[in-house]
């Protein structure tokens, strides 16, 4: 195969002036072939990457596991949902109302989603305790806490909260004496309900049978330091890289690895500072500009020029430019 | 039986407003003609380059095959059977190797830059199914049902309700996660590849930077 004389191009290099590709002299290709070897070849290694390193399936925590494992934890946020002093009850939208949640600048877009999934995190709490029937204690503790004010109710679960946390491992047991009023014997009513095993069943359903939305029961979860103590122990916390990686030693999402850098470094780790404490919404945007970058990267000068100015293309078109060397622009 | 055939009348001959004549002429322009399935290519298609986006596609492939498979024996199913666990486990890899693939690809095209020669839109497109396949991908973690579910929803719906998506996608809903996993991001996904692969066959595999025209060479 024989190709005459290139003549020399003088358009100008700024201008896209990339040849129709069937125009070229053209070589065999099995395009059929190809796809079946590859097809037996991706077949072959998911086979054996199966096989040799199988898949992880960690239990889910149940909360049954949380108030045997950490009980005082499970009291201590139970507490903290009916003070009100709880992540998902001081969180904001989708959620409550209680702040107006992240901003990039001046862009409420957390508030501007709007409270579609109203959670009430007293409710949390008191909703599975309010099925329980045959305990007249608790159905009195229920009933002063229904007729407090909710003043006092917050004070009591405030008072609550702090003894809990100044108490030798948050122990229950050793709390300072003082007036509750009936949030002790709610939470640890919480707690032994959470023990049966039926706390799962009442958050999910919601009077549905089918249930099947664990938003409720996530929120709990995540409100306690247990599940993210589990999670840190695998290595898995936020400052671990933990949304790309995986339980045991699988390689998890690299793909979101640039996704995760940035909760690594600061200012988005520097404590107090703006962007930590809009974090969430300030990576989004970043994440959203580079991805909007890269995508758009055929209209951007300069963007658009890094393959011609670092010439990686000269390895992959190495013989075309030796086989034509007067065939190329200069 | 009687076969009768009409005398081709002057509208006849005319296809002006015929929506299926319109539709057939819009799917045969697709492509030129030859190059849906073509047995050669230009000679500058010659590196081991070229293979990552046939590996990519056979690698979805068999993503789709074992996610059927999984979806035959339920949510459940993987957890309480070894049979099931293995299909989870080729459902896995298949994932890894298809982002690996996929990535290589990208970048690959990024380093040729690939775009030139009106293929903006093949790029573009393929940078929304990288995109869509990692929404598909993470709703797939979400869909787990185990710890790794928990644990990720329960960190990932801090960023998605930062930015008030979290309000209509909501990751600590598995029901809602694994509906969107295997219906509505598969179709996408599906629907681009689609798109994505007649954009590469419509214009042809992008010709080498500073490629001179072959028809001024030859003088045609």
């Amino acid at each position: 195969m024989s190709t005459p004389p290139p003549a020399r191009s003088t358009a100008s290099p700024r201008r896209d002036t990339t040849p129709d590709s069937h125009g070229f002299p053209t070589r065999h290709y099995d395009l059929v072939k190809e796809f079946v070897i590859a097809i037996v070849v991706v077949v072959v290694l998911s086979v054996a990457l199966a096989a040799f390193f199988s898949s992880p399936d960690e239990k889910s925590i149940t909360m049954s596991t949380w108030a045997q494992n950490a009980p005082n934890d499970l009291i201590a946020t139970a507490t903290s949902e009916l003070a009100g002093t709880s992540v998902s009850a001081a969180y904001g939208p989708p959620y409550n109302n209680a702040s107006e949640g992240q901003k990039i600048g001046p862009l409420a877009l957390q508030k501007w989603g709007g409270v579609r999934l109203p959670i009430d995190s007293a409710g949390l709490v008191l909703g599975p305790l309010s099925g329980v029937s045959g305990d007249s204690a608790l159905t009195s503790a229920l009933s002063t806490w229904k007729s407090t004010p909710a003043d006092q109710r917050t004070k009591w679960a405030t008072d609550y909260a702090d003894a809990l946390g100044k108490a030798p491992d948050g122990d229950p047991a050793k709390v300072a004496a003082a007036d509750y009023g009936p949030v002790p014997l709610i939470s640890a009513d919480f707690l032994s309900l959470a023990k049966t095993g039926g706390l799962e069943g009442v958050l999910t359903s919601s009077g549905n049978f089918y249930g099947g939305d664990q938003t409720q029961s996530l929120l709990l979860l995540s409100d306690g330091t247990y599940l993210e103590d589990q999670a840190v122990a695998r290595k898995l916390g936020g400052n671990q890289w933990g949304m790309m990686n995986e339980t045991g030693n699988y390689p998890g999402q690299p793909w979101m690895w640039l996704y995760t850098f940035w909760y690594q470094i600061p200012p988005f780790t520097t404590e107090g500072a703006y962007a930590a404490d809009n974090a969430d919404a300030l990576v989004w945007g970043l994440m959203m500009l580079l991805t909007l970058a890269l995508t758009l990267v055929p209209f951007i000068p300069g963007l658009r020029s890094i393959p011609r100015w670092i010439p990686v293309h000269r390895l992959v078109w190495r013989n075309y430019y030796r086989d034509y060397p007067t065939a190329t622009r200069r | 039986m009687t076969t009768r055939t009409r005398s081709l009348g002057p509208d006849d001959t005319s296809e002006a407003g015929n929506w299926t004549a319109g539709v057939r002429s819009r799917i045969v322009g697709l492509v030129p003609e030859g190059q849906a399935l073509p047995d050669r290519q230009p000679v500058y298609v010659a590196s081991w380059i070229y293979v990552f986006g046939v590996l990519t596609l056979a690698a979805l492939g068999v993503v789709i095959v074992s996610g059927g498979l999984l979806a035959i024996g339920g949510v459940a199913w993987w957890h309480v059977s070894s049979l099931g666990l293995f299909v989870n486990s080729l459902h896995l890899w298949s994932v890894e190797l298809f982002f690996a693939f996929m990535v290589v690809h990208l970048w690959g095209k990024f380093w040729m830059a690939a775009w030139r020669g009106g293929r903006a839109l093949t790029w573009i497109t393929g940078m929304v199914l990288f995109i869509s396949s990692i929404g598909t991908a993470f709703t797939g973690y979400l869909s787990q049902a185990n710890f790794a579910s928990q644990w990720i929803s329960a960190e990932a719906k801090d960023g998605l309700n930062s930015i008030g998506v979290g309000a209509y996608f909501n990751v600590l809903n598995p029901g809602q996660m694994l509906l969107w996993h295997v219906v509505l991001l598969p179709f996408a996904v599906g629907a681009i590849t689609v798109a994505h692969v007649i954009l590469v066959r419509r214009h042809g595999v992008v010709p080498p930077i500073d490629a001179a025209d072959p028809s001024i060479e030859s003088g045609a």
